[in-house]
């Protein structure tokens, strides 16, 4: 622990240069502008930049691209909320509630709430980095597919907190999503399912595709279709546009609860963002004394994702770091940086340039800083956007939609796909079907599958083997419990009002 | 409207370093498709091309562009439609485009393209937890001809060359290729993750990948599939183990069909003076690719015989019929 401190105090001395300062403000500059843009993620930004930084020194270009994907993970949720357009699957949970407190004039608390969270997830998550990695990281890789096979379970278990008023068309909505993850190669026997002979279905469901369509498009053709019926109420600044006394009262604690499900949930080789947003989402929806609240706007349900969001993407840089396994895919073209300098990540670099290492982790800490500074002014320029007339408004997420969806995959299948879950979008909306479930069920039931079955095949085929882990059946045992409990609670309440 | 600003900012940035490194001789401008999503095996290629065509003085510019998708099939079938007799046109393939044609049942195959040289390689390694029991290449065989249902192998995705120098491992010892118990990952992290959770009984990954896990200690190295030893890597190939299996992950550089002699000798002039350019060495010591340039006849022979290879493969483990 001692050491470790010193080893930042040394760090910060390396990040604290006024080049590498500059190199951490670019990034973040960056990784904002390519978050706020649906399509252009931060994997894709650093790849594009590992061509030019090859002539910076390692420190500068290393801590500039840790600029960029805080910075994305950041810009994501901006138009998540703004827009209802998740620029990228992470940011999903935060559109549920972030694009409703917009429309009820309080997207400038959203966004700050999230700007804060983001930077108190962060900073926990990078001291975690700091203190625990090493430590940490025996943990999540002794975790095997059952293990994760009972994490997603969980998740699931939690999905029926996006379900709304009605189980039954949430369920529907679920299974169109679970239908929809089907599409494309099967993973481990590489057979077409629900191909249909077109070659661009082969990879599966794009989910930042189809989550635009339902979200933005379907909203837009939805807002057309009532406009002879309503008249305009958007209210685009409703109090003030910062966050007041009760809402921070009630964002501390979503922001420290997402930062627990973030942090160590991405730090597993195969955890994601997802999961954790979902966790803190359904949990936040759960613990929230005013229930009436979530589906209308509640700001517990941005500080919670958000915050997970933020401390998962610090959490993926552990594996990274003292193992060089990339998690994600900004993660492999990091560690693609690290090559181009003959730099192998894994136990070694901590011995071998631990003033490389620990100026990254520094580093992050001031990107985080940055990050604040840069968005916390911009919120008032941001929830401006919500006072342009609501045609022209609309027609520009559109654009923004389609424009975001060809820069991602230039292909006429790929924007048929998004203009069909648009008016599929617009039918749910119409009657009354949830949207959020069939994100949920294409991101976690090809990965529970998956991991299902790797867990049978390693196990030849045993069944047991899917609770012999004590994680595995520690994690079953809470999801069959988050199950059961509220029927039972509810069977007992009828009880005992039966008995008076 | 700052935000549009700031990335013609950026392309203008990349577009002036591009023009500082280019001495002034060449006439080519060269259109480079990296047929997968940036970041992968194949874009780092393309990507490592544009820069030493152009510093090498073999190209005056190089525009890549990615066409990601079904393995690389996408991207195939535009280019065949696109670069038909244009000699200004290439493509980046390789080994697993070779698989990938035979398990998305391509319309189109590489037989339509005009080979102009392989570039690089990289090896497998056949690597087990440092806990297990197994501690050579003969436990390991020993191993799969008692069961070969019973040994896990965790790897790159179905079809892959890592899946693919795991059957030709079994059928080399002995076993039945279509019984082996292969546990495919979507990435060679991920892959990588099964194997460090001792869930598996092997792994096989490109070399690259496993090297810092081997040299910590936590994965023990049983062969690579190289024809001879690496330098630089103490571990023995598995053919001087008496296990005859070569495999290495090639990649190459394709031009259109029917492209006229001239325009095809350009091309391949263009490659062999990149290839052996001080900026190519460069690129190879940093990626750790390994040189197997081979040009012209004999790298359509050699892709030939890979297509055959890959298709048989495919069929023993019950991939394709």
């Amino acid at each position: 622990m001692v050491e470790s401190l010193a080893a930042l105090a040394q760090g910060f001395a390396v990040a604290i240069q006024p080049l590498n300062l500059l190199f951490a403000l670019v990034g973040v500059f960056l990784g904002t502008i390519v978050g706020v843009l649906p399509g252009i993620g931060p994997a894709l930004t650093v790849a594009l930049l590992l061509p030019i930084t090859y002539k910076f020194d390692p420190a500068g270009s290393l801590i500039m691209f840790a600029g960029i994907y805080y910075g994305g993970m950041y810009g994501g949720s901006t138009t998540a909320i703004l827009l209802n357009a998740p620029g990228e699957s992470a940011s999903m949970a935060t559109a549920l509630e972030g694009n409703l407190m917009a429309k009820a004039g309080r997207g400038g608390p959203a966004l700050a709430t999230s700007a804060i969270g983001s930077f108190v997830a962060g900073l926990i998550a990078t001291l975690g980095i700091a203190m625990l990695a090493p430590w940490l990281v025996e943990i999540a890789i002794k975790f095997g597919y059952e293990d994760y096979f009972a994490l997603m379970v969980l998740a699931f278990v939690t999905v029926s907190a996006t379900f709304g008023n009605d189980p039954r068309k949430g369920l529907v909505s679920l299974f169109i999503g679970l239908a929809l993850g089907l599409v494309g190669l099967d993973k481990l026997t590489a057979q077409a399912r629900l191909g249909f002979g077109v070659p661009e279905l082969l990879d599966g469901i794009e989910i930042t595709t189809l989550a635009v369509g339902l979200f933005a498009v379907g909203e837009a053709l939805y807002v057309v279709s009532r406009r002879r019926h309503e008249p305009e109420t958007v209210e685009p600044i409703k109090g003030s546009i910062w966050m007041s006394r009760s809402d921070w009262r009630r964002s501390w604690k979503p922001w420290l609860r997402g930062t627990a499900f973030g942090f160590p949930i991405g730090a597993l080789p195969a955890g994601g963002a997802e999961i954790p947003t979902f966790l803190s989402y359904s949990t936040e929806r759960r613990l929230a004394k005013d229930k009436g609240e979530f589906g209308k706007g509640a700001i517990e349900g941005v500080a919670g994702p958000e915050a997970a969001n933020n401390a998962s993407a610090a959490g993926t840089l552990v594996p990274l770091l003292t193992l060089g396994l990339p998690t994600s895919a900004t993660a492999a073209m990091m560690l693609a940086g690290f090559q181009q300098y003959n730099l192998n990540p894994g136990p070694l670099l901590f011995a071998e340039k631990p003033e490389l290492v620990w100026g990254l982790i520094a580093s992050l800490f001031i990107a985080n800083v940055m990050l604040l500074v840069l968005n916390l002014p911009l919120v008032g320029l941001w929830v401006r956007l919500l006072a342009i007339p609501r045609p022209w408004l609309y027609a520009g997420i559109l654009i923004f939609a389609v424009t975001g969806t060809v820069a991602a995959k230039p292909s006429p299948i790929e924007l048929g796909m998004l203009a069909l879950f648009g008016v599929m979008g617009f039918f749910m909306r119409r009657h009354g079907y949830p949207i959020a479930p069939v994100v949920v069920g294409l991101i976690l039931g090809p990965m529970a599958e998956v991991q299902l079955r790797r867990a049978l095949q390693a196990g030849q085929g045993d069944p047991l083997v899917l609770v012999q882990s004590p994680v595995a059946a520690t994690l079953l045992a809470l999801a069959l419990v988050a199950l059961v409990a509220p029927l039972i609670l509810k069977g007992l309440s009828r009880f005992r009002r039966a008995e008076d | 409207m700052q935000r549009t600003g700031a990335i013609h900012r950026l392309a203008g940035a990349v577009a002036l370093l591009t023009a500082l490194a280019a001495p002034a001789a060449a006439q080519l401008e060269l259109r480079l498709m990296a047929p997968a999503a940036p970041g992968g095996g194949w874009d780092q290629t393309a990507r490592s091309m544009q820069s030493a065509l152009v510093a090498s003085g073999a190209a005056k510019s190089v525009q890549v562009v990615n066409v990601a998708g079904a393995g690389g099939t996408i991207g195939l079938a535009q280019f065949i439609n696109s670069a038909k007799g244009d000699g200004n046109q290439l493509m980046v393939s390789g080994l697993v485009m070779v698989g990938a044609i035979i398990i998305n049942k391509a319309p189109v195959t590489l037989d339509r393209v005009t080979p102009i040289a392989r570039l690089t390689g990289e090896s497998v390694a056949i690597v087990v937890p440092s806990a297990s029991p197994i501690k050579d290449v003969k436990g390991l065989a020993a191993a799969l001809k008692a069961d070969p249902a019973k040994v896990t192998w965790a790897g790159g995705s179905a079809g892959s060359v890592d899946h693919i120098a795991a059957a030709l491992f079994a059928k080399a010892v002995g076993a039945d290729p279509s019984k082996v118990n292969y546990v495919a990952h979507s990435g060679g992290g991920e892959a990588l993750a099964a194997m460090l959770s001792g869930r598996v009984t092997a792994g096989v990954s490109g070399y690259a990948e496993v090297e810092q896990q081997v040299k910590s200690g936590r994965l023990r190295l049983l062969g690579i599939t190289s024809a001879e030893r690496l330098p630089g890597v103490a571990a023995p190939t598995l053919k001087e183990q008496g296990i005859d299996v070569v495999v290495v992950n090639w990649r190459s550089v394709m031009a259109g069909p029917d492209l006229p002699a001239d325009k095809r000798k350009a091309l391949a002039d263009a490659i062999e003076k990149m290839v052996k350019s001080p900026a190519w060495a460069e690129v190879l010591k940093q990626k750790g690719w390994e040189n197997t340039y081979l040009a012209g006849d004999a790298f359509a022979a050699f892709l030939k015989e890979e297509q055959v290879r890959v298709a048989e493969a495919m069929k023993a483990i019950g991939l394709a019929k």
